[in-house]
Formats: C-alpha cells, sequence, structure tokens
C-alpha cells in the first residue's frame, strides 16, 4: 500500500501501461516537456522520449483525428484534453471516427484510444474549464465512459482504459486531483483489479441509496457521514462505468431502501443521471417507496466561477434531497 | 491624397475570365501555367523536364493497362449510376471524369503504402485489388465497406468530409515513429484523397499541420473537381489549391487530372519524396466532376451544360485510346477486347448487386464493441426474441 494523490496515482498508471507496452503513446498540448497542466504526464517525456509522449500541435480534432491513424497503424495513443470545455473541436473525429470504426469495418480495425478529459467544476476557473459533458459522450455507441473517483481506481482504471480494445473517454475529477488515498501496487494487478466497468458499493447503508460517480462520491460520502447524526444511513455507489452503466448493484441496493437519490456535477436534462432514474424505475418499480430524486448541476451552462458553489451539488444539497425522499 | 488600391487577389484561377464570361462559362477549365500535362487532351505526349523521369520506364504494355483500368473503372462507375436508377443501389456516387486523377495516383502506390480515400474513391480501390462488387454494400445499404482495410491497406470510406486527413496524418506517423522513412526501396508511404470543397474543412488544414509538424511521409492527395456539390471552386479558395501547401511548408504541385501519365509521374514522385523523409507533400489534380454530385444530386440546378461539353473534349480516357493507336500503333481488337471486359464487367455487377441478400438483424448489433456490453447484448436478445415472433407467425 501507498499513500497518494489522485494526480500521481494516474502519472504512475500511465507509466505502468507505457512501460507494459511498447505501442501506448501519449499525446497532447504540453503533455511533454511540461508534463501537462495538471502535471499528470509529469516526467514521462523524459523517460519514454518525444515519440512516446508528443506535445502535439495545439489542436484537438488533430489530436483524436492523428491517434485514430495511429491506432490504425496498431499503437495505442492515450490522448490527453487539457480541460473539458476544449474536447469539442475533437467531438467530430471522437463520434464520427474513433466511436464508428469497430462497428464501420466489423471489427477489422479497431481504435484502442483513451481520450483522458479533466472534468468538473469547483477550482474558480474560468469559462469552459468546469464542465462535465460526460453525458454527450454516454449517448455515442461505440464509446466507452467512465469516471474515476479516488487515487486506487485512477491507478488501475487508467491501465484498464488503456489495454481495452475499445476506445474509452476517460474521465479526471480535476478538483480531486490532489485528494490523497491508498493504492495498493503489491498485491493487485492488471488482472486482479476490481473491474474497470463495474460500479461498487463504497459505503454499504440500509437507509437509503445513493448513486454517483466522479467528484461527487466524496461530496456524497460527505454526506453519508452527516446523516448519521440524523439517524440515516445512506448506502453510496459509485458508478466509474458510465457506459456501459452497471446497475446491478444499484438496483440490489433499492430492491433493499427503496430509495435512490442520483448525483452528479453534470445538467440534468438528457443525462447520465436521467439515464440511471430511468433504469432504475423500469428494474425496481415496485421496490421504490418514492420517486427516484436527482441532485444535478442546473440546466444552464456553467455559471461565472463565484457563483459556482450554487451551481454544484453539495452535501447539503444532497441531504435535502435524502430528506424529501424519506419524507415521501 | 492618392486614394489606396482595393487589394486583388491575383490569379486565383477559380474565377472566369473575361473571354470566359463572353463565351458564356462559368467554370474554368485551364489549369494555369504550372499544371503538369504528358498527355495533351488531344493524346500528344509533351517533354516535362521535372516529371518525365518518373514515368520513362512505362511501356506500351503498361500504357495499355492502364487504359484498361480507365475504361473498366468508368464501366464500374455506370453501373453503379445505372443500378441505382433502377432502384437497385439507395445512392452512388459517380466519378465520371475523374477516372485518370484516380488511377495515376493508385498504380503509382506500392502495396505496403496506404491509402485513406473519401467516398469517390472507386477507382484507387480498384487500383488496390478490391473487386468493385466490393464497393456494392456501402450504396445498397449492406454494409459499411466490404473489403479487407488492413489487407488492401485501402482505408475504409470517410463520409464526413475532411476527417481521413488527420486520420491519414495519423497513420503515417506511425510509420515514421516505426522507421519506415528513408529508404526510396523500402520505405512506406501514405497517401489520402480528398475533394475541393474538403480543403475549406478545418481536419483538413489540421491534416497539412500535423503532417508538417512531424514530417509525416504523406501524400495529400486533392481531386479539385471544380465542384462542392453546387459551390463553385471560387466558395472555399481565392488562390490556387497547390499554392495553399507553401504556406504549411511543403510542396504543391498542380497535375492535369484528367492525365493517367501525368497523374502517375506526379503521385510517383511524390511518394518517393515522402518515402525518402521529404513529406509531407500536396498535389492538386485538376480535374471535373463530369456527373453530379451523387445520383440524389442534379446537377443541372446550377451549371451550365457549355462547362461539361467543354470539359468532354478532355476526357481522360480518349486521349489514351488516342495516343496508343496513333503513337504506337495499337491495333483496334485491343479497345474492342477491353470494352468487351467492360461488359463482361457490368454484367457481373449487376448480377451480383441483384443477388446480395438482406443483411441479417443480428448484424445491427454486431461489433459495436470489442467486449461486451449488457446494454447492447439485452437490446439485441430482445429485438431477435420479437423479431422470430414474427417470423413464427408468418412460418
Amino acid at each position: 500500500m501507498a499513500t497518494t494523490t489522485l494526480a500521481r496515482a494516474l502519472t504512475d498508471g500511465l507509466r505502468a501501461a507505457m512501460e507494459r507496452d511498447p505501442k501506448v503513446l501519449v499525446m497532447g498540448e504540453d503533455v511533454g516537456r511540461l508534463g501537462g497542466v495538471f502535471r499528470i504526464t509529469d516526467g514521462l517525456q523524459k523517460d519514454f522520449g518525444e515519440q512516446r509522449v508528443l506535445d502535439t500541435p495545439l489542436s484537438e480534432s488533430g489530436i483524436i483525428g492523428a491517434a485514430v491513424g495511429l491506432a490504425v497503424r496498431g499503437f495505442r495513443p492515450v490522448c490527453e484534453i487539457q480541460f473539458d470545455g476544449f474536447v469539442f473541436p475533437g467531438y467530430d473525429q471522437i463520434v464520427s471516427q474513433l466511436a464508428k470504426l469497430r462497428y464501420r469495418t466489423q471489427g477489422a480495425v479497431p481504435v484502442p484510444v483513451v481520450v483522458r478529459i479533466p472534468f468538473g467544476g469547483g477550482i474558480g476557473a474560468v469559462e469552459h474549464h468546469s464542465e462535465s459533458p460526460e453525458s454527450l459522450f454516454a449517448h455515442v455507441a461505440g464509446l466507452k465512459v467512465v469516471a474515476c473517483s479516488n487515487p486506487a481506481d485512477a491507478h488501475w482504471m487508467i491501465q484498464q482504459a488503456i489495454v481495452s480494445d475499445d476506445p474509452v473517454i476517460f474521465f479526471e475529477p480535476k478538483r480531486r486531483y490532489w485528494e490523497k488515498g491508498e493504492v495498493d501496487v503489491g498485491a493487485t494487478t492488471l488482472e486482479s483489479a476490481f473491474p474497470l466497468h463495474a460500479s461498487r458499493v463504497v459505503r454499504p447503508g440500509s437507509t437509503l441509496t445513493v448513486a454517483t460517480y466522479g467528484p461527487m462520491v466524496k461530496t456524497c460520502l460527505d454526506a453519508a457521514t452527516a446523516a448519521v447524526e440524523d439517524g440515516h444511513d445512506l448506502e453510496v455507489i459509485d458508478l466509474r462505468s458510465l457506459s456501459p452503466l452497471d446497475l446491478g448493484p444499484v438496483a440490489a441496493s433499492v430492491r433493499r431502501t427503496g430509495r435512490l437519490v442520483v448525483v452528479a456535477e453534470a445538467p440534468a436534462e438528457s443525462s447520465v443521471t436521467a439515464e440511471v432514474a430511468a433504469r432504475v424505475q423500469q428494474e425496481c418499480f415496485f421496490s421504490l417507496e418514492a420517486p427516484v430524486l436527482r441532485v444535478t448541476g442546473f440546466d444552464t451552462p456553467y455559471p461565472p466561477s463565484r457563483l459556482e458553489d450554487a451551481y454544484l451539488p453539495d452535501l447539503d444539497r444532497v441531504l435535502d434531497a435524502v430528506d424529501r425522499a424519506l419524507a415521501w | 491624397m492618392e486614394q489606396p488600391q482595393a487589394w486583388v487577389p491575383t490569379d486565383p484561377r477559380a474565377r472566369p475570365s473575361r473571354d470566359q464570361v463572353v463565351k458564356g462559362l462559368k467554370g474554368v477549365d485551364e489549369g494555369g501555367p504550372e499544371l503538369v500535362q504528358l498527355l495533351t487532351p488531344e493524346g500528344e505526349r509533351v517533354p516535362d523536364e521535372r516529371f518525365d523521369r518518373h514515368v520513362a520506364d512505362v511501356t506500351v504494355e503498361e500504357l495499355k493497362a492502364l487504359y484498361r483500368d480507365l475504361v473498366l473503372v468508368r464501366r464500374a462507375d455506370r453501373e453503379g449510376n445505372a443500378l441505382q436508377r433502377q432502384g437497385e443501389l439507395g445512392i452512388w456516387v459517380p466519378l465520371l471524369g475523374q477516372e485518370a486523377a484516380q488511377v495515376g495516383s493508385g498504380r503509382a502506390l506500392r502495396p505496403t503504402d496506404m491509402a485513406f480515400p473519401s467516398y469517390r474513391e472507386h477507382g484507387v480501390a480498384w487500383c488496390r485489388g478490391i473487386d468493385p462488387t466490393e464497393l456494392l454494400g456501402i450504396f445498397r445499404g449492406t454494409d459499411h465497406g466490404g473489403w479487407d482495410f488492413v489487407g488492401r491497406r485501402f482505408h475504409p470510406y470517410t463520409i464526413v468530409i475532411g476527417n481521413q486527413c488527420l486520420n491519414a496524418a495519423g497513420y503515417a506517423m506511425g510509420q515514421r515513429f516505426e522507421s519506415r522513412v528513408g529508404d526510396p526501396d523500402t520505405g512506406e508511404a501514405t497517401i489520402c484523397y480528398f475533394g475541393d470543397g474538403a480543403t475549406s474543412q478545418g481536419d483538413v488544414h489540421e491534416g497539412f499541420v500535423w503532417a508538417a509538424a512531424y514530417d509525416a511521409p504523406l501524400v495529400f492527395f486533392c481531386q479539385n473537381n471544380q465542384w462542392a456539390i453546387s459551390v463553385p471552386l471560387d466558395r472555399q479558395t481565392r488562390v490556387p489549391l497547390y499554392q495553399r501547401a507553401r504556406g504549411y511548408g511543403f510542396p504543391g504541385v498542380r497535375v492535369d487530372g484528367n492525365d493517367v501519365l501525368a497523374c502517375l509521374a506526379v503521385t510517383r514522385w511524390a511518394l518517393e519524396e515522402c518515402r525518402t523523409g521529404n513529406g509531407p507533400v500536396l498535389v492538386e489534380a485538376f480535374t471535373y466532376r463530369m456527373d453530379s454530385h451523387t445520383t440524389s444530386d442534379d446537377a443541372t440546378r446550377y451549371r451550365l451544360a457549355d462547362e461539361v461539353e467543354l470539359w468532354k473534349l478532355k476526357d481522360p480516357i480518349e486521349r489514351v485510346r488516342v495516343h496508343l493507336s496513333r503513337r504506337h500503333g495499337v491495333e483496334p481488337d485491343f479497345f474492342e477486347g477491353v470494352d468487351a471486359e467492360a461488359d463482361e464487367l457490368g454484367e457481373r455487377l449487376r448480377a451480383f448487386c441483384r443477388a446480395m441478400p438482406q443483411p441479417d438483424p443480428e448484424r445491427m448489433f454486431s461489433e459495436v464493441y470489442a467486449a461486451a456490453s449488457p446494454q447492447v447484448d439485452a437490446q439485441r436478445a430482445e429485438y431477435l426474441a420479437y423479431h422470430a415472433s414474427f417470423v413464427d407467425e408468418e412460418g
């Protein structure tokens, strides 16, 4: 066991993946000499060289489009998009090529590309630096979408995403980069690590189920701790994989608790939280004691950062939803 | 005080000259003084100091083979058009008029080179050893491409305009990273096809930037057929397209896209530049889309018949036929033989197309992901059971 930050766990995971497979490339804006604006790729270019850690032109469509071509050639590119709001110039390549090449060629041309995206708010940034666009990717067939929430998951999930033969959009909770946690780099191996596309109960409980992912996992765990004072024992589930969703553990939990609150920073409309709500009510209709409630960002553009504390779901808004669900 | 003169772009060759306006011609049929041409529309071989050496080894037999390619590719294209008109295909994307650009460049490739087409490159596909029957699925709606993409080194057709230029840049970067560049004999290169309309897309610009930044062995092969559906070239550019390359720091050449020999020579040169590490290169094949954009389009709504008539005089096949018979004494029986072969190809294509089976509904769910997806798997099971319930009722 080693205690490390989420950021450092990602760096170590990337390093392990690059050591394991010489076809793994890291590419993006400022990822080489600088080590990335969040320093996630710190030291990699020094150790692996400029042909494996590429400081690319400032061109997001180029990053994805070239990564697709490199993957066709047999490489496993890991792209870094500098901030969530900058992915859209590359969205066309992601949707039109990355997501569909396998299907178009019926498996003959796999494109094992990972696109890392630091996402979410809470860092006081200017516009386009705090968004949560994961639902825009979860909606696209052919992509897999995951979000890590803690250092141990960050370490193993990035490696699992890289060995995946499917394209993976990998969301990193940027405001949790500096949170510390334990990572088992001794006994755990890539093969024995918790599966990439599985959700996990991170806090067992009996009163009500909270399903969440990414930066909101910590918020929900804090809310669960606070709820104990009110006599509520919340079960918190980290969804981890947003496409495909692994709702088995959520459904099993809801069958016990009868109540579900889904929490995410992203806006509510047509979102991952909407998908969870729709599917759980379909799956657990007769077990539900209350409607599935959601705590999300608002259906507005991300506000100026002085307002982000109001925009982002926090402990109190989660507890408020818990109270409403329990009072139903 | 003297008024500054309004800036006027220098000869863009994308606007009609005064004379052309007087003649009633909207479009352009002259490639300008820098156009590389080895065979005139009248079938005369004209010398070219720079590019002759790249086709010095082309024998009469090889010229005849190129002629055969051109005729068969055109026949396959016309059959595709006819099959759409008969309701056998949902759509066809004609290449009529662009046979020389595609065969000349396609025959310059080696098996180890990689090609990224757009969606009109049936002639390049032919040169990669892909049977025209393998193209039909896309247009009949039975698949999204049915050839051996990896083995033939011919990427799937890319329909979103310009996307493939970045994919090709990445692939060519890979060739360089794998040290397959440097030796003219064993070196590899990539070629990327796109049209004049695509040059307005960001991905094509970014492709130029990336290929230049990484010295990628990539030939950008732009078939300037003068029209992006209904929009003429002067809405895409102020300067001749080949001159854009200079701004990115690599050479650009304009070749007569209706001259198969010149296209072969220029593409061989461009590929050699790339193989030896001097890539990328832009080739603009100056040609003309003789038919509509697709079978769903009606070109008579936006361009004059006179323009098409003018380009008919520059036909890519006729000039080779004239050259072969006048300069090399090739007898009529050769041409008759090729025509007979084209008839056979047409018949084979028609028969194949009509016999193409309806894809199984299971195909819809296949290869969305490499690993299992519970969501897609559940939908497959549910739909197939639903589908089977109707089959039972009918059966």
